[in-house]
């Protein structure tokens, strides 16, 4: 039997435990480059520089950042209603479609000050949508959320190969894509700097990052300034309490899921109008899947996700750089560089929980801030 | 703590005393920087009853929990029968003889008594022939304490009083003489705990060493040879309980004088506030739940309901408060008939001014991961002055906070502590605030001192009775019947869904609510309770 978890101050909580985890994830990471006969710490090096060295690593990290906010903010919202939204992908590719769809629809006869808009409301629209039918499922057929949002990122991944390969395809291409988009793209990050002087090569990263910074603010004063918010969180951390309080759980539930939904179809705004320009297959690479760990690792919370995506943005940017450099550590070996961040940082989260309890215990210099958190319990 | 010690210890016993059944010495327990247990030494002599009082949070079930061997001590010693005890685990505590009865059993449900008590002790694979000699072991053990359960009856289906003799017999058939009860009579009827306490007295002249722990004085007063007091890890007092009293053990508890009996200003009750008719509930499985509920609560008025707990009344009070739908009957209240048809919500229930101070305020009363500010507008959420617009006024709602930790001494007055990080009895002072600052016209209150402590309960039952006689119509639901007769004008008593008794307050006895509890009263008090026998 362990006795009750002791209170660790803030700082060690949500500070040094997560640091912590992923200094750990590293070092085991660490040996299985050494196992392969390559020089660990060549390839932090190498990471590190190929990841934020110059100003298009730093571009390419900030885009796959981008999309992990909007993944990783779209499953927080979810865990703060007590559901658990592995739907991400199917979401973000669903809101994707309704970006091109708006898009390819309207880009003759509206300018792009209407049409960029209008594309990023469809694609929360189309998130929301998607996402929304699993959360009805879960709320008035008691079909679990777990199960439906899986089953909903296959069907959406046929749908968008039938709409594809059947319908949107442009005509006389071999390879299924649509016609690129007249109007409607969202500026280059590097376009905008090289207006003002800062002369920067071309990278994918677009004006989408200033829309995910915005979703972080909005996210944050939804949960803890609105009293939806104040319900969503209730329902969350005890149901059986929302209830007596007076929320309608159905609802809420079906309104988490959409938020949710609509934040992940935001990574369709990222990729489709910020840049590919047409709909193409598989845009969505498991932006929504590294979510849940973004989630998970931000503890849910808006501060958190952004630091957590630049961490899987760099690990994503400078592990590419890592697969070039070093022959013998291929694209794989990367995805179990990422696996294992996951691995300590998610499932493990609490593996270095009981050393630091018993440093913490162990410091005299330490115990007074203990002491005043006793008399707080 | 060496064995050395432990010999010199042993042979320094005089001759032809018998050394203590149980011998606790400076035992120390921390959680993190709770010191839970601190220096505590007792002595319980073979063959007697001993009690261990205290608030909540005093460091009783810790205290038993380490002798159980389910926390380890982080310093002191445990001496059985004079020898030094090493019981770093139930298991050792069962070889030494120990035997615990939880305050929630531990029992499967699914199986038969005989199957209960055997398990784990099953001797070798063939289960025919370890059950048979359990079998002869039970009638032995029902014969000589006047244990009597049939063993092959299904647990589940046993009521609450006999599934407590089998763990009772549970732990002597693993050898038990010490036996330690967690709140023993917290599940029972007055009947059914007269009747436990003469099983304790046949454990006794049998040579069974008992400690019970509890936080009811009648008990102890009731059964116990000598009594420990504990206050904040410590043992503050050792009483021989014929050398002591009620008022003296409450006063050790607290650490200062309590009173026990309430004054309570005269019954002046006004017009009806809440009107329930015919309500009827099935659950899931189509049994009835509640079934013909009739009865007004006026103005000015507390109405206590009385039963044993599971026979309707945590349903009753869920219908009344809107977070069960109504399925029959009907209910009015604040000028609004309620009916199936057209059913209310807890929001709208509170908008008709009805409070609601749940029973299980964990699951219904606030959300632990809230700071205290937020649970402090749980269900009030959405009205002003919290909510202005789309926006919650966090500094409006942290100053509301603060005026009632003020008013109803909630401790500490931290606004922004997580609710779950407060006591007990400062959770529900919380909730008690937050539903009486809107000054409900009806309030409905479940168990509203559970697992609080004494000091808090004096205080909460004062409030009570304040705002009745500011005119607020009370329904109070509880299992603890000394708190119901001293705080309730009139007594209704649930039994099987139904009401089948009404007794008023200022008369009523505890003999003749118990019965009516049980359904064994023969006077009847209202027609309908007949069609029920």
């Amino acid at each position: 039997m362990s006795g009750p978890r002791r209170p660790l101050p803030g700082w060690i909580d949500i500070g040094l435990i997560p640091l912590a985890n992923v200094l750990l994830a590293f070092f085991v990471a660490g040996l299985i480059v050494l196992a392969i006969g390559a020089n660990p710490l060549e390839a932090v090096r190498i990471m590190l520089v190929g990841a934020l060295g110059y100003p298009e690593a730093i571009g390419y990290t900030l885009y796959y950042t981008t999309n992990f906010i909007f993944t990783g903010l779209a499953v927080a919202i979810a865990f703060h209603a007590g559901l658990f939204n592995i739907g991400g992908e199917g979401q973000a590719y669903i809101g994707g479609l309704g970006v091109g769809l708006t898009v390819l629809a309207l880009d003759a006869s509206i300018p792009p000050v209407l049409l960029i808009p209008l594309a990023i409301l469809a694609a929360a629209a189309f998130g929301a949508a998607w996402a929304a039918v699993p959360g009805y499922l879960q709320a008035y057929r008691g079909s679990h959320i777990v199960i439906t949002t899986i089953m909903f990122n296959f069907i959406a991944a046929a749908l968008m190969v039938y709409l594809m390969v059947n319908v949107l395809i442009a005509p006389g291409s071999m390879s299924p894509e649509s016609r690129e988009f007249a109007v409607g793209h969202l500026p280059f990050v590097h376009e905008m700097l090289g207006r003002i002087g800062f002369v920067m090569g071309p990278t994918p990263l677009n004006l989408s990052i200033l829309g995910a910074a915005l979703c972080c603010v909005l996210v944050w004063a939804f949960l803890w300034r609105t009293p939806w918010g104040y319900e969503l969180r209730a329902l969350g951390h005890n149901p059986s309490a929302a209830v007596y309080a007076g929320v309608n759980p159905r609802r809420m539930i079906v309104l988490a899921m959409a938020l949710s939904g609509a934040l992940a179809g935001f990574v369709g705004v990222n990729e489709v109008i910020g840049v590919h320009h047409r709909l193409i297959l598989n845009f969505t690479a498991g932006y929504g899947f590294t979510g849940i760990a973004v989630a998970l690792m931000g503890r849910s919370h808006p501060v958190g996700i952004v630091l957590a995506s630049l961490l899987f943005g760099i690990l994503h940017q400078g592990g590419a750089e890592l697969a070039f450099e070093i022959p013998t550590i291929t694209r794989e070996m990367v995805v179990v560089i990422q696996g294992l961040v996951i691995l300590f940082s998610g499932a493990l989260a609490h593996l270095s929980r009981p050393w630091f309890e018993r440093a913490f215990s162990a410091i005299p210099a330490l115990r007074p801030a203990a002491a005043a958190d006793a008399k707080g319990a | 703590m060496s064995p050395a010690s432990a010999v010199v210890a042993s042979t320094l016993t005089p001759e032809g005393v018998a050394p203590p059944a149980i011998e606790l010495r400076s035992i120390d327990k921390s959680f993190g920087p709770v010191h839970a247990n601190c220096d505590v030494s007792l002595s319980i002599a073979k063959g007697s009853i001993t009690g261990i009082i205290g608030e909540n949070g005093a460091g009783k079930s810790t205290l038993m929990s380490i002798l159980y061997g389910l926390y380890t001590a982080d310093g002191g010693e445990i001496r059985i029968g004079g020898e030094l005890a090493h019981i770093r685990n139930p298991h050792d505590a069962i070889t030494a003889g120990i035997g615990m009865v939880h305050q929630h059993f531990m029992l499967v449900d699914t199986f038969t008594v005989l199957e209960n008590v055997a398990l784990g002790v099953e001797q070798g694979a063939i289960l025919k022939r370890g059950f048979a000699a359990a079998r002869r072991e039970l009638e032995r053990l029902a014969h000589e304490y006047g244990l009597r359960v049939d063993p092959d009856a299904i647990v589940g289906e046993l009521p609450v009083g006999d599934q407590q003799r089998v763990e009772i017999l549970k732990a002597l058939y693993r050898g038990a003489t010490v036996l330690i009860l967690d709140e023993p009579t917290a599940v029972l009827t007055p009947q059914e705990t007269d009747q436990l306490f003469c099983i304790l007295e046949a454990l006794k002249t049998r040579g069974t060493t008992v400690i019970l722990i509890t936080h009811k004085l009648r008990e102890i007063m009731a059964v116990t040879d000598a009594v420990y007091v504990m206050r904040h890890g410590r043992i503050v007092a050792r009483r021989r309980t014929a050398e002591t009293g009620r008022e003296e053990l409450a006063e050790l508890m607290v650490g200062r004088k309590v009173r026990l009996n309430l004054q309570k200003t005269t019954f002046t009750p006004g017009a009806p506030a809440l009107v329930v008719e015919g309500v009827g509930l099935r659950d899931s499985r189509g049994v009835k739940v509640l079934e013909d509920i009739n009865f007004t609560v006026r103005a000015g008025e507390i109405v206590g309901i009385a039963g044993v707990s599971g026979n309707g009344q945590s349903e009753l009070l869920e219908v009344l408060a809107g977070i069960r739908p109504l399925k029959a009957g009907r209910i009015i209240v604040g000028g609004r008939e309620i009916t199936p048809g057209s059913p209310a919500d807890p929001a709208a229930m509170r908008t008709l001014g009805v409070g609601h101070v749940p029973e299980d305020r964990h699951r219904y009363g606030m959300v632990g991961a809230f700071n205290a500010c937020e649970t402090s507008i749980l269900g009030y959420h959405n009205e002003t002055p919290f909510r202005k617009r789309c926006l919650h006024d966090h500094a409006i709602m942290a100053d509301h906070c603060a005026s009632l930790m003020e008013r109803y001494d909630v401790r500490p007055r931290q606004p922004y502590l997580k609710s779950a990080n407060f006591s007990g009895g400062n959770q529900q002072k919380l909730i008690l605030a937050r539903e009486l600052a809107r000054q409900p016209k009806i309030l409905l209150v479940g168990q509203p001192t559970r697992g609080v402590d004494i000091g808090a309960i004096e205080f909460i039952n004062r409030q009570l009775i304040a705002i009745r006689d500011a005119g607020c119509a009370i329904l109070l639901v509880s299992v603890e019947l000394d708190e119901v007769m001293s705080l309730a004008d009139r007594i209704l008593v649930m039994y099987g869904g139904r009401i089948v008794g009404e007794v008023p307050g200022d008369t009523a006895d505890e003999r003749t609510l118990g019965l009516m509890m049980t359904n064994s009263w023969p006077g009847v008090a209202r027609p309908d309770a007949t069609a029920m026998s």
